[in-house]
């Protein structure tokens, strides 16, 4: 009796709802029109198939394998500048301390930012049968983030800086990241809206974390007031300044650098395993212990400051408690290849999202247990925090970002293969021994930076100087320099590979042929 | 039932799965809440530097060995009751104090030059730390600093407390060229700072700015109009490197630390 008396309830508020939206809609055009879908849209089952708007992608992809290139080029050149100084060539634009933001700002926002919008946009329409939201909102999302990564090029050797590790840009460039980022964020979550699926699929969570929480930091941690046009100051100080700055600088890692990539991970893992999820609860798990819980990490970058010491406790607190849904996610990634492992042998796209997941739960181990106080108090300061960041950015994220602009390529263009499988091969294991050797070369001087700080001689003295440490450095300074060479290599083979298999396909196409089987 | 309509895990996950604006809503709350609850309690916390302006400091009190309460004035420098009125009057150990005009400007070449990536400013209460740098760092000190310069790296030394541990001279020698006094040095040559024109219009601007801060603004008891005003004169004819070394040798001896107090919780 009362349920269908519910119902009716329901249904009347329902369709009052629909009314109002209906007269808004007329005041604010189109941008109502797609919530209304939300609601009222049946399951669909498409009778044809949906024209994705793919072009964009196409370019975002593009856009992200010459990044990868550029930035780390970069990040080897300033690598060598450390190992042999005279390479600073007493030139202000190209010494340590302007081109260091700039190999994090090429790296990080070029290329891990435009091979985000590229998976984020191919794969909200994929997963939710749908075109884009807006197909033109999105070509102005590829010009902004390419017009802010000129700019970047441009002000930062220039020394235009706002001096915050990973938020360096002025604030005249803060301001168009925030609207191109905004942008970005309403085609993605109104493409959601407009999904012709009942659920939203996993990845598209974790975008949507991205897109709110990169939000909130940006803004936050942008805060400032100009004093000139390219110079400005922030209005926090001190201790504040230092909790704000860390709240960003580990949430960029955590929401775009591993959220953001997570999402990757969950459609074209599967994707290229020919495999469903291993366990799709393990995901809800994955999902939203992460949200909640990688915020409250950023503190464990302050242990031993002049914080209050329960900050950096309660980082160090959650960060180990993070451990478990990471590896859960890890292993959610891995387990999917079950019973396809055999794969691994011919499938080189595959290898590149094996290696990342397996890069994803070293570092999340790692990170954790560089929160704790006693090994922080060692390895804070040091290159230990450096291989570190390079395990997570060029084992997991570069790696993932990878295997799925492989997949991409090849689905984007309608090719069946790469110009070269080969060349993928020889990149997979350029990138992963180049990663590998960058990373211990990092261990081993952080380490030992750590304890020569720390040693004493038998008179209570300090047995070391500081520029001992420095000069005992420098072997690892050497070999960290070739192996971020070794991963640049790699880089432009791929971006060769990749565009070779472009032209390929457009010779073929224009030439109207049917792509042969190689 | 079809496919769609079964729930895999529980019935809110589902809803919240079916619907955007719920994802979004649920989503937005989950990321904010451990950002507040570690930033907020820091701008009300004691121990935290938050200045009401008035010479308080959000309840700090630090206590000597002998359960003395030590007056904030002594940590941090309040014109109003320290012998020494003015900025140009101020003696190291009246406490913490905003910089100079030119020190200022050299700060503006430090954060410029990204020192900050290889130089930390934050010493940690370790032996090695104290034998190395010095006391161990407080808030206090950075209260000035807005955008703050702690750093996250040594690939060189600590600089917190490096005022006055060398001398002009050497600074000049060092900055120009780090390997003809440090062989093993990897700093880059920084000689071409003597050939550049402090910026003196940015730097008043700056001064200016200082004031009208939201949190820990300088007080205009400290940067008065007439101090304000005057800056410009400091600053003539000076260079990058000068405000450069200015601004080191400002650095770490604001305070003068007591044996047996707790700076710090």
């Amino acid at each position: 009796m009362i349920a269908p008396f519910l119902e009716s309830c329901k249904k009347a508020v329902r369709e009052r709802c629909v009314r109002h939206i209906r007269q808004l809609q007329s005041v604010f055009g189109a941008f109502i029109v797609n919530l209304l879908e939300e609601e009222t849209t049946v399951e669909a089952t498409q009778a044809t198939p949906v024209k994705y708007d793919m072009e964009v992608v196409r370019w975002f992809t593009i856009a992200a394998a010459i990044y990868a290139v550029v930035g780390t080029l970069i990040g080897v050149y300033i690598a060598s500048e450390l190992a042999w100084p005279f390479l600073n060539f007493d030139m202000e634009w190209i010494t340590f301390g302007r081109l260091r933001p700039l190999h994090t700002n090429a790296v990080i926002f070029a290329f891990g930012g435009c091979a985000l919008m590229a998976t984020g946009f191919y794969m909200v329409q994929r997963t939710g049968s749908t075109k884009l939201w807006s197909n033109g909102l999105a070509w102005f999302t590829f010009w902004g983030w390419n017009l802010i990564i000129v700019s970047a090029v441009v002000t930062l050797p220039l020394g235009m800086t706002s001096g915050k590790e990973y938020a360096e840009l002025e604030w005249p460039i803060d301001i168009l990241i925030a609207v191109v980022w905004l942008s970005f964020g309403l085609n993605h979550i109104m493409t959601v809206a407009i999904r012709k699926t009942s659920h939203i699929y996993v990845s598209n969570w974790f975008t949507m974390g991205m897109i709110v929480m990169i939000t909130y930091l940006h803004v936050v941690n942008s805060m400032a007031i100009p004093v000139s046009l390219t110079n400005s100051f922030s209005v926090f100080t001190g201790v504040q300044d230092a909790m704000v700055q860390w709240w960003w600088g580990h949430n960029a890692v955590g929401f775009y650098l591993t959220g953001g990539f997570l999402g990757i991970m969950y459609y074209f893992v599967p994707k290229q395993a020919g495999r469903p999820v291993f366990s799709y609860r393990l995901s809800v798990l994955h999902f939203w212990a992460l949200t909640f819980g990688y915020v409250w990490l950023g503190a464990h970058h302050l242990q031993y400051t002049a914080l209050p010491d329960w900050t950096g406790s309660l980082g160090a607190a959650v960060s180990l408690a993070m451990i478990i849904p990471s590896w859960g996610g890890a292993m959610n990634g891995m387990m999917t290849l079950s019973g396809a492992w055999d794969k691994l042998r011919t499938d080189y796209i595959l290898r590149f999202l094996v290696v990342a997941l397996a890069f994803y739960a070293m570092s999340t181990f790692e990170g954790p247990v560089m929160s704790i106080k006693s090994v922080n108090a060692l390895s804070h300061y040091t290159d230990w925090t450096v291989g570190h960041v390079h395990s997570g950015a060029l084992g997991w994220m570069a790696m993932v970002a990878y295997g799925a602009m492989y997949h991409m390529v090849k689905k984007l263009w309608g090719v069946e293969k790469m110009y070269s499988e080969g060349l993928v091969n020889v990149h997979f294991w350029l990138a992963t021994i180049g990663t590998v050797v960058y990373v211990v070369a990092m261990w081993v001087s952080g380490i030992m930076q750590g304890l020569m700080w720390r040693d004493y001689d038998e008179y209570g003295t300090l047995t070391y100087t500081f520029v001992e440490s420095v000069s005992a450095m420098h072997p690892y300074y050497a070999m960290r320099a070739i192996g971020g060479m070794i991963f640049n290599l790699g880089t432009w083979i791929a971006l060769f590979n990749i565009v070779m298999t472009v032209r390929q396909a457009s010779a073929l196409r224009s030439s109207g042929a049917v792509p042969a089987k190689a | 039932m079809s496919d769609h309509d079964k729930i895999y895990s529980t019935k809110f996950q589902d809803k919240i799965e079916r619907s955007t604006v719920l994802m979004f809503v649920m989503t937005a709350i989950a990321v904010a809440i451990g950002g507040i609850v570690e930033i907020v309690p820091l701008f009300y916390l004691p121990n935290t530097a938050m200045s009401g302006g008035d010479g308080t400091f959000n309840g700090t009190a630090h206590k000597d060995k002998d359960g003395n309460v030590i007056s904030m004035d002594k940590i941090v420098w309040n014109p109003a009751t320290s012998a020494h009125k003015t900025l140009d009057e101020w003696q190291p150990g009246d406490g913490v104090r905003p910089y100079k005009p030119l020190e200022l400007a050299g700060r503006n070449v430090y954060i410029r030059e990204g020192c900050f990536l290889c130089h930390s400013q934050m010493i940690r209460p370790f032996r090695d730390e104290k034998d190395r740098y010095g006391h161990y760092s407080i808030a206090e000190e950075s209260m000035y600093d807005h955008t703050y310069q702690w750093g996250s790296k040594r690939t060189g030394p600590d600089l917190a407390r490096v005022g006055g541990k060398y001398s002009d001279e050497w600074h000049l020698r060092h900055l120009s060229y780090p390997r003809e006094v440090v062989p093993e040095s990897v700093m880059p040559n920084y000689f071409w700072l003597s050939q550049k024109s402090v910026n003196v219009e940015e730097t008043v601007q700056t001064m200016k700015v200082l004031t009208i801060m939201p949190f820990n603004p300088i007080p205009k008891t400290i940067y008065t109009d007439a101090y304000i005003d005057g800056a410009a004169a400091q600053l003539e004819g000076k260079t990058d490197m000068e405000a450069l070394i200015a601004y080191l040798q400002s650095m770490g001896n604001h305070i003068k630390f007591e044996e047996g107090v707790n700076y710090r919780d």
